[in-house]
């Protein structure tokens, strides 16, 4: 097969979004991931969303079970995953009544016309088959395909048993969608016989599958369905596609070569944080120990007890090991010892949706302790982003001896982007330094150690055992500032609790820069994975020729110096967020501004349509006036 | 815990060198004195460094414990500290970590970190104070108080029945257990020592009374003129056999193992202790010869057997890796997923 073959009737678009759909046992993550890579490989830009359902196997065939991936290629920087997709594949009649409703009006949807049958319509709610019959599809480009017999077809020869055969379809699909957008075939041939070395006709199999595709395209006049998306003009040098845990995993990593502490990370498996435990398991040759613990209030405990001996304790969790967690996290403070907490947050209260994203958890960061227990607070906006953001939670955490939040969600966990690689030689060493020696005189004369004795950034001296001489106690029970004494004295408390505020307050954080027009009345102030909606919403309102600016916030505590200021003498001050208003609910509180919310808590996260349409009603003067 | 190879030479030490500057606090009388001061008298003879030494507890009168040591501590939270502690044995494997709490701490509210701690098998000596009572909150039942106990908060009667803390350690997996109490700190030093030499967890269960919310609990086996016919001292590779003329001993039987007189059946078919069984089933058949602290009641090791410990063998995975693959690289691990030029 030759690859981005010039063709003359293939039409050229500067993006399109492709939505692969089918039921959890068809396989769709992998062929959407699979499509992906070529993609990457061609050069273009693209976003990645894998929306699946929390049931491993749902009933086969029903609504629930339904796995889906959206991508976004370009030829240009694009920022989300996209809004509508423009193309639809949907592998079984459930896919295509829960996902139908997302297809952009006159978009292509193909279908696996094999599954179209009386029992798999049935369990999709069809009392009719809509390809034949009803209204459903009026004014889509519908293109039904006998996907399942064109492979069996194709595997007929290979000695495969039908029903494994048949499980190769999701490679028709691909190699289907391939051919229509030019993807090249050597990753996806490279990648099948290392996925499948030793079993040859599994090899076989899925091969046969893609070329059938492939020529079905090619062959089934298709041809002005072909479309051809250019590369990206990125900036140069190397990429990698990335998802946000696989990114957050190496920043865990690169944070600890930086530092030069060995990694220890206390985990119990949790949807969506597990995959780092997953990642950072693999990575033992950089001295890094994952330690999967019996619930999750060991994890943290485990991860401050490696944090007490010098190493980089990191404990990774969703909202509800967050909760278990947050009495540990309360001890951390306390004793001043640093700990990363990485909270992956995923739709709550409880169990909530587990495998859909929320961003509800940011009070909990900011306030879910007993007593007043200030933490800092880091947020990542983009899959690449959650690298540096994780490297800035330990360098914070490492520096200021605290324990620090560090939040992402179920969105950027699986969603993937190129990520321009950093030369790894210029990231920034992170210094650290154990006392060593007596840093006190005490009243007979003698030297001695005082762990609660602090620098002027408040950060206290921290000797880890093994230091001779300095042997020490610390604890939970309120101490006296300096001796690290236990102390119930009131001026003490009040002093300590004084202190452990404006610890935190002196930890240096950069400024929030403004995009787009600095002095417009409508400011946009978001944080996390709201970063691609609202970048892509406002840069078309700017075209449309409307003024609007937008700050991002990757620290929530303690906020940028800065921020007051840019909020300052605003018509709106306008917070998208997954959740009822929580930021806007702190800045309120903070700056006394009329911060107002935009929510979305639907488990999915913001298209930028929707939020156009939202800001347009304060950015258009004639309906805000 | 193994010993460390230790180039130089440990300076001596003598009881002082091992007492913080902090003023004890426990209620006057309270068994905890004696165990810290078995404690702090023996470590200047087991050839440890105080810089090597860490104390981690929970909460509870007995947690206090790290506090008095001029060594390394941490006062953590309630439940938890054989958690932290294995994180820290994971990291610092140089270190000799000893876990001290109660039974409300390690039973209760901490006993899904005991279980597992023991089980793993991680290089920490943990010390249970039980004295059948939430002594810091004044006075509650606990998971070991016996069934019937009269507390403020079953003021007519615990209606549940206790653990039994050797059976649960035994359940666990648990390589070395042993029992011991307050009142002899000749035993205490004995166990103490036993399990700082051994390799991975090792628990021992210490009878302590709290003279204020359940005083005299365990008097009945561990007062001076009962010991002997209520004590039962398990010795590895003898026939188990108590009473003051040696006149009791412990049979095997089909269901387990019976008390009998030694007269009735010989020396020759009283059990012989073996600690080193690695099948956990006579330990625990002696774990149940008493079901309540008015019964003779066997102390001493009940299991010490060879099992991997954990940390280590964590690290050897981890520079095994790293032996095999060569030190990580972070341009390597960006580079590791496929790229392409721009
Ligand atoms: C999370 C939490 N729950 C409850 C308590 C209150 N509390 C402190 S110690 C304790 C029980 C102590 O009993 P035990 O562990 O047997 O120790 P003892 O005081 O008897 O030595 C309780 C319930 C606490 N400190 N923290
Ligand atoms: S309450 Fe009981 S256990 Fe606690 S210090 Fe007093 S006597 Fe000891
Ligand atoms: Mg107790």
């Amino acid at each position: 097969m030759t690859d981005l073959v010039e063709d003359s009737k293939a039409e050229v678009v500067d993006r399109v979004i492709i939505r692969f759909a089918g039921d959890s046992g068809d396989g769709m993550q992998l062929t959407g991931d699979r499509f992906t890579t070529a993609s990457a490989v061609s050069g273009n830009d693209l976003a990645t969303f894998p929306d699946y359902p929390a049931e491993i196997r749902a009933p086969a065939g029903s609504l629930a079970g339904v796995s889906a991936f959206q991508v976004q290629i370009s030829d240009h920087d694009i920022m989300t995953p996209g809004d509508a997709p423009e193309v639809m594949v949907a592998m079984n009649p459930a896919a295509l009544k829960s996902d139908l409703h997302l297809l952009t009006p006159g978009g292509t949807l193909i279908v696996n016309q094999d599954t179209f049958e009386e029992r798999n319509l049935a369990k999709a709610g069809y009392d009719y088959n809509p390809l034949e019959e009803g209204e459903d599809l009026a004014g889509y480009r519908t293109i039904a395909v006998p996907m399942t017999s064109l492979t069996k077809e194709a595997c007929k020869d290979l000695g495969v048993k039908p029903r494994d055969a048949e499980r190769s379809k999701n490679f028709f699909a691909l190699g289907l969608v391939s051919w229509m957008y030019s993807r090249p075939t050597e990753p996806t041939f490279e990648w099948i016989d290392d996925r499948f070395a030793g079993k040859e006709q599994i090899i076989a199999a899925n091969k046969a599958a893609f070329s059938a595709g492939h020529v079905y395209g090619e062959s089934a006049e298709l041809g002005d369905q072909r479309v051809i998306v250019k590369a990206a003009p990125l900036a140069s040098g190397t990429y990698t596609n990335i998802n946000g845990n696989t990114a957050l995993s190496w920043g865990l990593v690169a944070a600890s070569q930086l530092a030069d502490l060995p990694l220890f990370l206390g985990s119990y498996p949790i949807t969506p944080a597990t995959d780092i435990l997953h990642e950072l398991a693999k990575h033992k040759a950089f001295g890094v120990t994952t330690f999967q613990a019996e619930d999750e209030i060991a994890a943290v405990g485990s991860a401050l007890g490696a944090s007490y001996g010098g190493h980089l304790g990191v404990t990774t969790t969703s909202g509800p090991g967050v909760a278990l967690k947050s009495e540990t996290m309360g001890l951390a403070i306390s004793l001043e010892l640093p700990l990363v907490i990485v909270n992956i947050q995923r739709g709550g209260p409880s169990t909530g949706l587990p495998t859909k994203t929320e961003a509800a958890d940011l009070l909990m960061a900011m306030y879910g302790r007993h007593g007043e227990s200030p933490m800092p607070i880091v947020a990542a906006r983009t899959p690449s982003e959650c690298f540096y953001a994780a490297i800035e939670a330990c360098r914070i955490a490492l520096t200021h001896r605290t324990p620090v939040m560090l939040l992402s969600d179920g969105y950027l966990a699986n969603g993937s982007e190129p990520w321009l690689l950093p030369n790894t030689e210029e990231l920034e060493s992170i210094d650290i330094e154990y006392a060593t020696e007596f840093n006190h005189v005490g009243e007979d004369g003698e030297a001695d150690y005082w762990p609660y004795l602090r620098d002027e950034k408040l950060v206290r001296s921290m000797a880890i055992p093994g230091t001779p001489d300095l042997m020490h106690r610390i604890g939970g029970i309120e101490k006296e500032d300096g001796s690290g004494n236990i102390s119930y004295d009131p001026a003490n408390h009040s002093r300590m609790i004084e202190i452990r505020a404006e610890r935190i307050k002196r930890i240096e954080v950069p400024d929030v820069e403004v995009v787009g027009d600095p002095d417009a009345e409508v400011l946009v102030v978001g944080w996390g994975s709201t970063w691609g909606s609202i970048t892509s919403a406002l840069g078309r309102l700017r075209s449309s020729g409307h003024k609007v600016a937008h700050i991002h916030l990757t620290h929530l505590n303690p906020f940028p110096k800065n921020l007051g200021e840019v909020l300052e003498n605003r018509k709106h001050v306008l917070v998208p967020e997954m959740n009822l208003g929580q930021l806007s609910l702190m800045l309120r509180a903070e700056y006394l501004v009329d911060a107002k919310p935009i929510s979305k808590v639907a488990g999915q996260p913001f298209t930028a349509g929707e939020l156009e349409q939202i800001i347009l009603d304060y950015v258009d003067e004639k309906s805000t006036s | 815990m193994t010993d460390v190879i230790d180039s130089e030479a440990v300076p001596e030490t003598s009881r002082a060198d091992w007492q913080s500057d902090q003023e004890v606090r426990w209620c006057p009388g309270c068994g905890d004195y004696s165990i810290l001061t078995a404690l702090q008298l023996l470590l200047p003879e087991l050839g440890v460094r105080r810089e090597k030494t860490v104390f981690i507890s929970g909460i509870g009168c007995a947690a206090r414990f790290p506090y008095y040591m001029n060594t390394y501590g941490m006062h953590s939270i309630h439940g938890r500290a054989p958690a932290i502690a294995t994180g820290l044995a994971l990291a610092r494997p140089d270190l000799d970590i000893w876990v001290v709490g109660g039974d409300g701490d390690m039973l209760s509210i901490g006993g899904n970190h005991l279980i597992h701690a023991l089980r793993r098998n991680t290089n920490i000596n943990i010390l249970l104070f039980n004295n059948q009572i939430y002594g810091l909150t004044k006075g509650q039942f606990s998971p070991t108080s016996e069934s019937g106990k009269v507390t403020k908060s079953s003021p007519v009667g615990l209606v549940s029945e206790p653990f039994n803390p050797i059976s649960v350690a035994l359940g666990a997996e648990a390589s070395f257990v042993a029992r011991s109490h307050d009142m002899d700190r000749k035993h205490l030093q004995e166990m103490f020592t036993r399990a700082h030499r051994h390799s991975g967890a090792s628990f021992i269960e210490v009878y302590q009374n709290c003279n204020v919310f359940n005083d005299g609990a365990f008097a009945e086996i561990t007062k001076k003129d009962a010991r002997d016919n209520m004590l039962i001292n398990l010795v590895h590779g003898e026939p188990i056999q108590f009473g003051s003329e040696g006149q009791f001993g412990v049979v095997q039987t089909p269901g387990g193992v019976v008390i009998v007189d030694v007269s009735e059946v010989g020396v020759e078919s009283l059990l012989v202790h073996d600690e080193t069984r690695l099948n956990p089933s006579t330990a625990f058949s002696l774990s149940r010869l008493a079901t309540g602290s008015n019964m003779p009641t066997p102390v001493g090791v009940f299991r010490a057997a060879v099992r991997e410990e954990y940390a280590s063998a964590m690290s050897n995975q981890v520079m095994g890796v790293a032996e095999e693959r060569g030190k990580g690289q972070l341009k390597d691990l960006l580079h590791s997923l496929p790229t392409w030029e721009v």
